[in-house]
């Protein structure tokens, strides 16, 4: 470093691994206290004011259950996880693809953004029995569908923000080095939009699970989760009925856990991302 | 100066914006010669920013011919003789100190150890040893800003436009970077215009200042700034300092120092451009 221009900040050291896993651990203690004090209250609350089962079952119960039957219940879930998923790629996909196209070609974008937003403000769920005649009721391909537009959005909005809002300098910038529209796509629009998509990318998890156990509440394979939630809550088996919303509370919860750490990797750039390491 | 080829030469140029019928620029005649560093100062509105990207290609004249290096602008920004600096220092924020410099080097085709290298120089030149693999958000604004103009050197390019690059910064740390363009300047020998809103920064820096009006934006007169090179500290003490100091402000009070319409330039530029 040089000694004649004194420099007003320090590179920043580097954090050990061991450092950063203290202090998130540290970070993770209250949140984990609120967890375990939500459970205990829950159980001794259930037990201790003799709540009817068919409003709540003690969690003990559910879990007992959970356990017993757990290989049929994580079967259904997987069904169910995978017309999410299946909805989720392709919904995030054409989503994603239609916003770099609006992006690309502006006045295109500019015709089509209101019914893209009309659209967006329609209940989609709505549509649930619908597809399940245009695919089949027993074709997963009808939740996968419904998961998918509920998904496209979203995705498609935000994406189209994050390519759109670019800082006019940062495109002149890239215009004085010669670049063309593709090379500034490439170069620029698309790292700026990331963020962006991510956001999205998290939501659209949650509207996939939605779309998908919804879908299977208006008829569907027996194998599939919203069906059996149905089923059981039908003939009084509110223990496994619970157990199932369980089941698909905490894949919900690692769908999106799994987004949230792709976009960890992904952004490992950006300040939300380092400021917390730091 | 005037036998010399110039680098910039711009004949009877105008500039109209479609919106609102804004008169940015009218008949502006300049020839800048290599090695000069030439200020354009001027009030809010007067047309400088707009005539700096002007030059730059950047935006599109209404009326008028802009010669760069011999060649037309466009030719001159598909060839790489711009290198721009603006007042945000419009770093990638996914990309560190070092791969921002590299940037325009990725697009000029360079091999990955040439690049290397020349980041490497850059970043000995502007003085961030230890802040390669720095983050943008990570640096001062003042940083930020020398990591700008090293992308901007970088690749040689002839001319060098910067629009205010260090209106945004403390007192302090721009009369610093006053002192490191100086040093830059003499050792890249680039040609730089730059435009300011401040004439004892133009009047250091500069070898000419020109000092525009507002509405319509016109050059109401040229200062050759006649102070020894290379300036210092002591420069700014000097009686000649603030003889043309004082020049430049009444050549300034005579244009109108009016500022109505203040700070629409940008707006109308990018509302030009459609971004």
């Amino acid at each position: 470093m040089s000694t004649t221009a004194p420099l007003p900040v320090q590179p920043i050291p580097r954090g050990t691994l061991g450092r950063r896993v203290g202090r998130s651990l540290g970070d993770w203690a209250p949140a984990a206290l609120v967890f375990l004090l939500g459970i205990a209250a829950w159980e001794g609350l259930v037990r201790g004011l003799a709540v009817e089962r068919f409003l709540l079952p003690p969690l003990s119960d559910i879990l007992r259950t959970l356990w017993a039957d757990r290989s049929f219940f994580i079967d259904a879930g997987l069904f169910t996880f995978k017309e999410a998923l299946g909805g989720f790629v392709i919904g995030s996909a054409a989503g994603m693809l239609v916003a770099l196209v609006l992006a690309r070609w502006r006045p295109l974008g500019r015709a089509l953004m209101p019914y893209a937003i009309a659209a967006n403000a329609i209940p989609i769920i709505a549509f649930a029995p619908i597809t399940n005649n245009w695919f089949g009721l027993l074709n997963p391909a009808s939740k996968m569908a419904i998961a998918a537009v509920l998904c496209f959005f979203p995705v498609m909005v935000n994406t189209l923000r994050g390519l759109t809002s670019v800082p006019p300098s940062s495109i002149e910038l890239m215009r004085s080095y010669a670049a063309g529209e593709w090379e500034i796509f490439r170069r620029v629009r698309i790292p700026n939009a990331l963020p962006y998509v991510f956001t999205a990318l998290k939501v659209a998890t949650v509207l996939a699970m939605i779309g998908a156990i919804v879908g299977d509440y208006f008829g569907g394979s027996q194998e599939a989760l919203g069906i059996q939630i149905r089923r059981f809550a039908g003939i009084f088996a509110f223990e496994e009925a619970w157990a199932a919303i369980l089941v698909a509370s905490v894949l919900g919860i690692g769908f999106y856990a799994a987004v949230a750490i792709a976009e960890r990797l992904a952004l490992s750039w950006h300040p939300s991302v380092r400021g917390s390491q730091e | 100066m005037s036998r010399r080829v110039s680098v910039v030469s711009l004949r009877g140029l105008s500039k109209e914006f479609s919106r609102g019928g804004v008169v940015a620029l009218q008949n502006i005649d300049l020839e800048i010669a290599p090695g000069e560093f030439v200020s354009l100062i001027g009030p809010s509105g007067c047309g400088k920013s707009t005539l700096l990207r002007v030059i730059g290609d950047l935006v599109e004249p209404t009326g008028g011919e802009v010669v760069v290096n011999g060649k037309s602008a466009r030719q001159a920004r598909l060839d790489r003789d711009y290198g721009i600096v603006f007042q945000d220092a419009v770093l990638y924020d996914w990309r560190t100190v070092a791969k921002n410099i590299a940037l325009p080097l990725e697009m000029g085709g360079w091999n990955r150890g040439r690049r290397r290298a020349r980041v490497g120089e850059m970043i000995e030149l502007v003085e961030l040893g230890g802040f390669e693999g720095h983050h943008p958000w990570q640096l001062s604004g003042g940083m930020q800003q020398r990591v700008s103009i090293a992308r901007a050197l970088s690749f040689d390019p002839s001319l060098l436009l910067m629009d205010e690059p260090f209106g945004a910064l403390d007192e302090m740390t721009r009369e610093r970077l006053n002192m490191e363009l100086l040093r830059i300047w003499e050792r890249a020998r680039s040609t730089i215009v730059f435009v300011t809103h401040s004439i004892s920064e133009a009047v250091f820096l500069s070898t000419r200042v020109v000092v525009m009006s507002a509405r319509p934006g016109q050059i109401t007169g040229v200062v050759e700034v006649d102070l020894p090179q290379p300036r210092n500290a002591e420069t700014r003490g000097e009686p000649r300092f603030f003889e043309l100091v004082t020049e430049v402000r009444e050549r300034l009070r005579a244009g109108g120092l009016d500022t109505a319409g203040e700070g629409g330039e940008e707006e109308l530029i990018a509302a030009e451009e459609g971004l």
